[in-house]
């Protein structure tokens, strides 16, 4: 009998399938875990950064005379001090380390500065003078394209059209909207930070927390003009990220200090810098019209949809991109047409946030299929479930959906659930307004909404995905023991757990190490749309299948023995580069092209109580239905699931980002809201296993796709409350009370 | 920054005399925002968690005297029977870590318009203790909100206390917020009844460059009650009663349009909560002279 690696696969404890503990899940929860704003070196200085007071603005002079007279400060630095490119960008290199001659955005850095204590580099950045000819920000996403050029290229940043079938179709049943969606905010709770530690040599090792590595090594290394390998980084705890680490913050100017210095220097933001330190989730105005028949069966869907990427590109084209060919959502459309721009304005840069565009589109197009329902008299649920696609469907953009889209199945899977009681008694916590005691039943009305949404997995149109993993195999103390590196990003969801599950399940050994994450192996890819557990999962099981031959062929072809005998001193180590299938770019034209890997759905039940007096809100239930191949760690898959649905419900009814001319109103949690445990609802969910043939052990990406229908669920469940059109979120209580 | 740390009030009293210029802290939930951000940096802080009378209430003579340094979280706990609408309030007052911390002296000290205790310790008829090495005297809550974060200290005072009168009557406190819980108050109101005076209070929050009694809809509604003989014999109140009390206590507002809401939301809303609140205090009060 001949050995297969296979065989050399035996059951463990903490497997795939299983839900092991965390391995960092105790030091979380006892507060002991260093993230990066814990970070402490011997020696270190503090950085500080001047940011622009306004959104638009030339810079006239800077003057920093003042600021160098004050003890304690080790450097003051402008742009003149970038050694290599000023530009950097996760797309377009199009954003400044440092400002130049003009400031687009209120926020942007200007200036920085490195002193012995913190409070020193803030007394020294109020004394440097900048004098701003102050200009007329460009805060129309709708007319940007028309207005002032913020940039060479004018102000699109993207324009995605997608045109597929008859363009004239016409319809019996006709509606349309315009809906608008507002800034929302990842509002991660681990502030930007970071320690940069200048070598000997003039490179430089950053300790950060970031979604990618690679990606903030290259860019980093291009504004230092320092060959890759001086520039060297790893990853330190990161608290949260939702998208809002993809671009670089303090990366560079961290490493500009310490360079400069020759002194190890850290930079934190506070929770008010932290608002004007990353990009947003674009607003968006959204033009639709959606034509059936009298079945409720879609005819045509037209739309024109605009995201504001504020003043820099970051990853606004892969956002227009997502927006546009996810924009009629998980239905058969035969006709459709679709615009979709992103463009550049003075308001805040905005770019990844969890849904990545696909969140802007359900709101519209899921308000759309209500708007359908009851022109038809229709129930909500049926004109989904008519128009629902499936295994084999086509997309606007002409790709066929290779593997399990269960969506009518979650929709059901919701409709189904029992209804949850009214209150028997008054408790406030189950109140709209909650402890604050603003109703006792009075003005209390219930709705029910539904919303089934579509995400796609994984890097798209072309991108060359991958990640790396290196897996190393040996005898520790008389047991065998592996260890799994990678840069792949762990901010908090579990990547680190995976990663050892995979080990266990692959290789039959329980003791699974996994080393720091740093840029001394190749890319990981970044911790981004929804993709790490298939693609860094996909690297570390393709490593394990490595290790696994070599062991084969040190058994000599032998059946399985005692893995401790079989590798006795001898350590196996295989680093395997793996890459999901390829896709391609879409035709600049007609949008049409196999622009994605994967797609995702969930579907969503929401009942709300709603005081129609007081426009105050209370969700009493969300659950959820989402399909995700094959639940690695079902914990964590419900914890993606409940937290993504509660960034949903931010979005619904509270979370924004106000603006006035391009400036931020309110960058604190005390005026910027995110829900609290009163706010969400226990959930029930149902996880369906349905595995994509594609993918490793049949994983769907999971993070995104409650985000998505968690918001236009609730709206709808808001407006089935009080009878109001609500076309924008997150629904203000003035919306409900129209006051 | 000089940080002083008194032992005793007497102590506490002699340093605030010869720099006015210290920041009282005792809780820290607001002065350590402000320090954290930058927004303040007083020359000298005074400590007063060591102070030990100032972290006890006793009852005399028909009210509690509350140091200004017992946090919410006790007052929820040992004063809900003698200050329903306090403890009500402080119920209301951020998150448990913020409630076991933050002090009723902090939330007079910083004389924000949207703290949360301040339209309760107005339509209860509370007063403000205020020391100095010159003597106490008792502020009356009315006389205490000269302005936004502004109030009636003079520079070489410290807030030692503050005195609720005991009622077995109905008090409620109500606030609108854009989140079920934690949330700071879009507007906020206050209702107490003082049946012994044939008197009604009621006092708005976070709608005015103050905290603010609505005196007309005092007047209005403890004369309609009185009038028609309700303090002894209370009958359901007539709807347009209630809402007439709803519609001055809306005009006792002066609201604007900021981020948390618009003018017009907070005046609506406030007559809304003045409605409910109205209703729910009547109803008890109704219920027990039964």
């Amino acid at each position: 009998m001949s050995l297969t690696p296979a065989d050399l696969t035996s059951a463990v404890a903490g497997g795939i399938g299983a839900s092991p503990q965390r391995p960092d899940g105790n030091l979380k929860v006892r507060g002991e875990f260093a993230y990066a704003s814990d970070l402490w070196h011997e020696d270190m200085i503090w950085g500080a950064t001047l940011r622009s007071p306004h959104p638009y603005a030339r810079i006239v002079s800077v003057d920093l005379t003042e600021a160098l007279k004050v003890p304690g400060v080790h450097a003051v630095l402008t742009h003149e001090d970038v050694p290599g490119q000023n530009r950097y960008g996760l797309e377009h290199r199009d954003q400044p380390v440092l400002a130049e001659d003009v400031v687009r955005y209120q926020g942007e850095p200007v200036a920085l500065v490195g002193a012995d204590h913190p409070e020193t580099a803030l007394r020294a950045l109020k004394r440097i003078k900048v004098e701003y000819d102050v200009l007329t920000p460009v805060v129309d996403m709708e007319t940007a394209a028309d207005e002032r050029p913020l940039h060479p290229a004018g102000n699109v940043v993207r324009h995605v059209p997608i045109r597929r079938g008859d363009q004239r179709a016409e319809a019996e049943v006709v509606v349309t909207g315009r809906y608008e969606v507002g800034m929302q905010d990842q509002a991660f709770l681990g502030p930007e930070s970071g320690l940069a530690v200048p070598d000997e040599e003039g490179g430089v090792d950053l300790y950060i927390a970031t979604q990618w590595l690679h990606v903030d090594q290259a860019q980093v290394a291009v504004a230092l003009g320092l060959p890759l390998e001086r520039v060297r980084l790893t990853l330190s705890g990161v608290g949260g990220a939702f998208g809002g680490r993809e671009d670089l913050s303090m990366q560079v100017h961290a490493c500009l200090l310490a360079l400069r210095t020759g002194k190890p220097t850290k930079m934190v933001y506070n929770r008010e810098e932290s608002f004007y330190g990353h990009v947003h989730r674009h607003p968006a105005v959204l033009y639709y019209e959606h034509g059936a028949d009298r079945t409720g069966r879609l005819v045509y869907v037209k739309a024109r949809i605009f995201l504001d990427g504020g003043a820099y590109a970051s990853s606004t084209s892969a956002v227009v991109a997502n927006a546009a060919t996810l924009g009629v959502g998980p239905y058969d459309v035969d006709n459709v047409t679709v615009d979709c721009w992103g463009v550049y304005t003075n308001n805040p840069p905005c770019g990844a946030m969890r849904g990545f565009g696909a969140v802007q589109a359900a709101f519209a197009y899921e308000s759309q299929m209500d708007r359908l329902a009851e022109a038809l008299g229709m129930d909500p649920v049926d004109v989904r479930i008519v128009n629902a696609m499936s295994e084999g469907s086509v997309m606007p953009t002409g790709q066929v959906v290779d593997s399990a889209a269960p969506v009518a199945q979650l929709l059901k899977l919701v409709k189904d659930k029992p209804m949850p009681p009214l209150p028997a008694a008054v408790d406030l916590r189950d109140m709209p307004g909650g402890v604050s005691n603003t109703t006792h039943g009075e003005g209390v009305v219930r709705g029910v909404g539904y919303a089934v949404g579509i995400k796609n997995i994984c890097f798209s149109e072309g991108f060359d995905d991958y990640s790396t993993a290196r897996v190393r195999l040996q005898v520790i103390n008389g047991e065998p023991a592996a260890s799994a590196h990678t840069a792949a990003a762990e901010v908090g969801q579990g990547l680190v757990t995976i990663m050892q599950q995979i080990v266990r399940t692959e290789l039959g050994v329980e003791r699974v190490t996994i080393l720091p994450m740093d840029t001394g192996i190749g890319n990981g890819g970044s911790t981004s749309a929804s993709r790490q557990t298939y693609v860094t999962g996909g690297a570390v099981r393709a490593a394990c299948a490595a290790v696994r031959e070599k062991l084969v062929k040190l058994a000599g072809g032998r059946a399985p023995v005692d893995l401790v005998d079989l590798l006795g001193d001898d350590v196996i180590d295989e680093t395997v580069e793996w890459r999901h299938r390829a896709t391609e770019r879409i035709d600049p034209v007609t949008g049409q092209g196999n622009a994605h890997v994967q797609y995702g759905f969930a579907a969503h039940r929401a009942v709300v109580d709603v005081d129609v007096e007081l426009g105050l809100v209370k969700v009493v239930e969300l659950d959820c239905a989402q399909d995700v191949g094959k639940a690695l760690n079902p914990q964590a898959v419900l914890g993606q699931i409940q937290g993504g649905s509660a960034q949903g419900l931010g979005l619904a009814v509270m979370e924004e980002i106000q603006l006035a001319d391009g400036k931020v109103r309110n960058p604190s949690f005390t005026d910027y809201l995110i829900p609290t445990v009163l706010d969400m609802p226990p959930m029930s969910i149902d996880v369906l296993e349905l595995a994509d043939p594609h993918a490793p052990y049949g994983v769907r990406g999971v993070g995104e796709p409650p985000t998505i229908s968690s918001t236009p669920a609730i709206v709808a469940a808001i407006r089935a409350a009080t009878g109001l059109a609500l076309t924008r979120v997150p629904v203000r209580p003035e919306h409900i009370t129209g006051t | 920054m000089d940080f002083l740390r008194p032992d005793t009030l007497a102590e506490a009293l002699a340093h605030k005399a010869g720099r006015p210029d210290a920041v009282p802290i005792a809780g820290g939930t607001d002065v350590m925002v402000e320090l954290n951000f930058d927004h303040r940096r007083p020359a000298a802080l005074l400590d007063l968690t060591r102070i030990a009378e100032l972290r006890t209430w006793d009852e005399d003579d028909g009210a509690v005297r509350i140091g200004a340094a017992v946090p919410y979280a006790r007052i929820i706990e040992e004063l809900g029977g003698r200050l329903p609408g306090l403890a009500m309030a402080s119920r209301t007052v951020g998150s448990p870590q913020i409630r076991n911390r933050g002090t009723v002296g902090g939330n007079l000290g910083a004389a924000s318009p949207a703290g949360d205790t301040h339209p309760v310790l107005l339509a209860a008829g509370a007063s403000v203790e205020a020391a100095s090495t010159r003597g106490t005297r008792l502020i009356p809550a009315t006389d205490f909100y000269l302005g936004v974060k502004r109030h009636a200290l003079e520079p070489d005072e410290l807030i030692t206390a503050v005195h609720v009168p005991v009622t077995r009557a109905p008090q409620q406190f109500s606030k609108v917020g854009t989140r079920n819980a934690m949330v700071i108050a879009v507007c906020s109101f206050a209702v107490a009844l003082h049946p012994a005076e044939h008197r009604v209070g009621a006092a708005v929050g976070s709608a005015a460059p103050t905290p603010r009694r609505a005196s007309a809809a005092e007047e209005f509604l403890s004369a309609e009650l009185t009038s028609t003989n309700q303090w002894e014999s209370p009958e359901p109140l007539l709807d347009s009663v209630k809402r007439r009390f709803g519609d001055l206590v809306a005009e006792a507002a002066s609201p604007i349009d900021d981020v948390r809401g618009s003018a017009a939301y907070r005046k609506h809303a406030l007559s809304v909560l003045a409605r409910r609140t109205l209703g729910w205090a009547w109803q008890d009060y109704a219920g027990k002279v039964a």
